[in-house]
């Protein structure tokens, strides 16, 4: 361990050079770069040597010219409640975030399994309802979910795929071990960030990603449209395949423009379709044209005025029925919502038993249902140390943390679980990792989770990687975008 | 192609000729006003809003330098420059799966720099450096349109949105300047004189092409005759309705429905008049309601191409 360097990019596992770590501590969470005695864990040796070989001023210049690129490419958010025009880029990390291949192949299969799980879950709900026969999952839960959908009940979907596009989020314990934190069944969103983190990352530090031997994730487009092809309707060779968005003023608008240019399908508003005969078209110069396969980008409540929301004018009137009469694949299923129910979730192991005969890869987080009384009142004596989270929310919103929270805040809580307790679940605050961000030219700790992106047509496919999101604030642990969140480009190592 | 999209990338590229018009009409009138002829700067300012056809949205208020500040970067008002390309970038951003990255990211950049802080000391140091490079921004947009954008039914789309709008601006700009153009009391054919009719002509970046065809002797009846009837220069009129006539043709030919009788008629009867007139008889005529007709037929191809292509009823569609 005492020999001198070899040259000077050389540097022992143990020495990182104090001008980019700064004071960078080792805490009790599990850190992705440092094991807990404070070495470099070797996956991370490469970039470590990289980084303390660049000048202040080149890491400087690499991230302005990275913000730029971001900025040109329109990769931005609308800042709400200002003067038109303030438009931010969507935060990111310059520095990668590392997983080796072993710990890729488990999240693969659990996530595989997961989703198998989930998907003959939705099925059994929406057909015979075996599992709640069974009482493995309680009856009242089910049909209490804001996202159940009665219209669904009976109804046959292409290959029995209900979710084809899901993003779930894991957190890692301190153990090391990934756990599952939840699905987005419904219209998940990110994976534009994740494709550009990439092409930016490349740009930015290509030496070193030639270095490491990624795997690419850049296909994932080219998969999500076979995917799509893979359930358009029986007698339909040629599928006309299109991409619904809510509009422009969607905040995941760039996302969809995005995807339907990389596949090059086309991407449609609700103003676009019409319904004639239970077949939907699309307004095009050359006149109507049939639509089989609509990729939807547009929550349930908003696809069709006259199955769902009436007050809604972003979906297509007649969508439903046209669907129902099978001339059309609305990609995700109507009311996969049930599933990703946050009172679900605590369920899902068991469904994996259940349907698979399998015990769960990825584990859950402990979660209290609030329903039962014993679990109620241990969580109501222990806000200040827990999570409390409305089962329907998403994107950090309807959030208790209780450790970071006044009891002004934990009091409103505690009076809207009594008033609906089914509204609610607890998790305990939770110790999940760090990993190396770059601020000033130091390198500092911060919270990240992983969403990787699953796609479900013939089979469960993954692309290796995924959005690692970043809780930018220093000891935050909200890492959404809409809350001050940023994200990093993620390296699946060879 | 979907109708919205069509109705987007048109807009997109009519917003974008629009700004680049405007742009090149106030650096020539500020240009003008450096010389001291006999037209008051109100009189050129009016003349500049008359032929941008904001006739009511900005009186003349004393202030030239505020006033030109407004019509480049005021928000709230839908001529101005900057309301342009903001209104081109909305259209784009609309249909960006339809543009390459390469336009995008063009326009977008264009519509940063609007809003930088240096544009804002650009318009109170050099002005004409600003508006430079405005119209640099604006010819590298069109330049990747063409080099990295397919040639199908968007791109047609595209050339449809810049000829009209380029067809209508110029039958204005003509018409405003119809009067000086023609009724020039005797004795007048000075420096000044020379000056305005190349200020007209650089209006439509014209200047060194009517040299090309007409040498340096600049008179009135020929820069209508270019600027009107030549064949070859995409700033007159009959070249912008040849490439109107063109795009219609190319997107029939794609595979879309064929355009009815009235908008063929329509385009036909323009294009044959710009192409079997000669200058002579426009002027012994009334050249006022000449150019008056050249823009009541350019309106009427916008409202079919309109009701054809784009807002079209379903029920006609499911009829066919």
């Amino acid at each position: 361990m005492n020999s001198p360097p070899t040259n000077d990019f050389a540097i022992r596992t143990t020495e990182i050079p104090d001008r980019i770590l700064g004071d960078y501590p080792v805490g009790k969470v599990y850190d992705e770069m440092r094991a807990p005695d404070g070495t470099l864990r070797p996956h991370y040796q490469a970039l470590a040597t990289t980084l303390a070989a660049l000048p202040q001023e080149e890491l400087q210049r690499r991230k302005q010219s990275a913000d730029f690129s971001f900025l040109t490419q329109g990769i931005t958010f609308t800042v709400y409640g200002r003067d038109e025009g303030t438009e931010r880029i969507f935060p990111y990390d310059l520095l990668p975030r590392l997983i080796t291949a072993a710990e890729w192949r488990t999240i693969e299969r659990g996530l595989t399994q997961r989703i198998l799980a989930l998907n003959h879950f939705l099925r059994d709900v929406y057909s015979d309802a075996r599992i709640l026969a069974d009482k493995v999952v309680p009856r009242q839960l089910v049909y209490s979910c804001r996202h159940y959908r009665r219209q669904m009940c009976g109804l046959e979907v292409p290959r029995s795929v209900y979710i084809a596009v899901v993003g779930s989020d894991l957190l890692r314990l301190p153990s090391g071990e990934f756990v599952v934190l939840e699905d987005n069944l419904r219209v998940p969103s990110g994976v534009s960030y994740m494709l550009t983190n990439r092409r930016v990352m490349k740009r930015t530090f290509p030496r070193l990603f030639q270095s490491y031997g990624v795997q690419p994730i850049e296909h994932y487009p080219q998969l999500l449209l076979a995917t799509l092809r893979s359930l358009a309707p029986e007698g339909r060779p040629e599928p006309n395949i299109v991409l619904l968005t809510p509009g422009v003023f969607n905040s995941a608008y760039f996302e969809h423009t995005y995807l339907a240019r990389q596949m090059g399908i086309d991407l449609v508003e609700g103003r676009d379709l019409v319904t004639h005969d239970n077949i939907v078209y699309m307004r095009t110069t050359g006149g109507l044209k049939r639509v089989d396969v609509i990729y939807r980008r547009v929550d349930d409540d908003f696809s069709d005025p006259l199955a769902f929301r009436s007050d809604s004018s972003l979906g297509c009137a007649g969508l439903f029925n046209a669907y129902r009469a099978g001339n059309v694949t609305v990609t995700n299923a109507f009311g996969t919502g049930l599933a990703d129910d946050k009172g679900m979730y605590a369920y899902v192991p068991r469904m994996i038993r259940y349907y698979l005969g399998e015990d769960p890869i990825l584990n859950n987080v402990e979660t209290y249902l609030l329903t039962e009384d014993v679990q109620r009142k241990h969580v109501l004596a222990n806000l200040d140390k827990l999570v409390v989270k409305a089962v329907g929310e998403s994107g950090g919103y309807g959030m208790l943390i209780g450790p970071h929270s006044s009891a002004a805040q934990r009091e409103e809580f505690a009076r809207a679980i009594e008033a609906n307790p089914r509204n609610y679940i607890a998790q305990p605050t939770l110790d999940f990792s760090c990993a190396p961000c770059l601020f000033d030219g130091r390198l500092e700790p911060r919270h990240v989770d992983l969403r990787p992106y699953i796609l479900f047509g013939d089979k469960v496919q993954i692309v290796p990687g995924g959005l690692t999101r970043v809780a930018l604030e220093k000891g935050s642990l909200v890492v959404n975008s809409s809350q001050g969140g940023g994200s990093k480009d993620t390296w699946v190592l060879e | 192609m979907l109708s919205r999209v069509a109705d987007s990338l048109y807009w997109m590229s009519r917003y974008l000729e629009r700004a680049e018009n405007t742009v090149r009409q106030l650096d020539v009138t500020l240009s003008l006003l450096l010389d001291t002829s006999d037209t008051t700067i109100e009189t050129r300012w009016n003349r500049l809003m008359l032929s941008l056809g904001c006739t009511d949205c900005m009186a003349w208020s004393g202030d030239i330098d505020g006033m030109t500040r407004k019509l480049i970067f005021d928000p709230a008002d839908p001529a101005a420059i900057n309301s342009c390309i903001h209104a081109a970038r909305e259209n784009a951003r609309q249909v960006r799966e339809e543009i390459s990255t390469e336009q995008w990211q063009r326009l977008n950049r264009l519509f940063h720099q609007m809003h930088s802080q240096q544009a804002e000391l650009q318009s109170r140091g050099n002005i004409s450096d600003l508006l430079g490079s405005i119209i640099d921004g604006i010819h590298l947009f069109k330049g990747v349109t063409d080099t990295t954008m397919i040639h199908g039914d968007g791109w047609q789309f595209i050339r449809l949105g810049r000829y009209l709008e380029r067809a209508y601006a110029t039958a204005t700009l003509l018409d405003v300047h119809r009067e000086s153009l023609l009724h020039v009391p005797e004795g007048e054919n000075n420096g000044y004189r020379y000056l305005e009719l190349v200020g007209l002509l650089r209006c439509c970046t014209s200047f060194e092409a009517y040299c090309q065809v007409y040498t340096a002797d600049i008179t009135s009846e020929r820069i209508l005759e270019f600027l009107l009837l030549n064949r070859d220069f995409p700033h007159a009129l009959r070249y912008a309705i040849d490439g109107i006539r063109q795009s219609l043709e190319a997107i029939e030919s794609s595979g879309a429905r064929r355009a009815p009788e009235a908008l063929h008629a329509c385009v036909g009867r323009l294009q044959s008049m710009l192409r079997y007139t000669t200058i002579d008889e426009i002027l012994r005529g009334d050249t006022g309601a000449f150019l008056h007709s050249i823009r009541a037929q350019c309106q009427q191809i916008h409202e079919l191409l309109y009701s054809h292509y784009m807002h079209y009823s379903v029920q006609t569609a499911l009829a066919l």
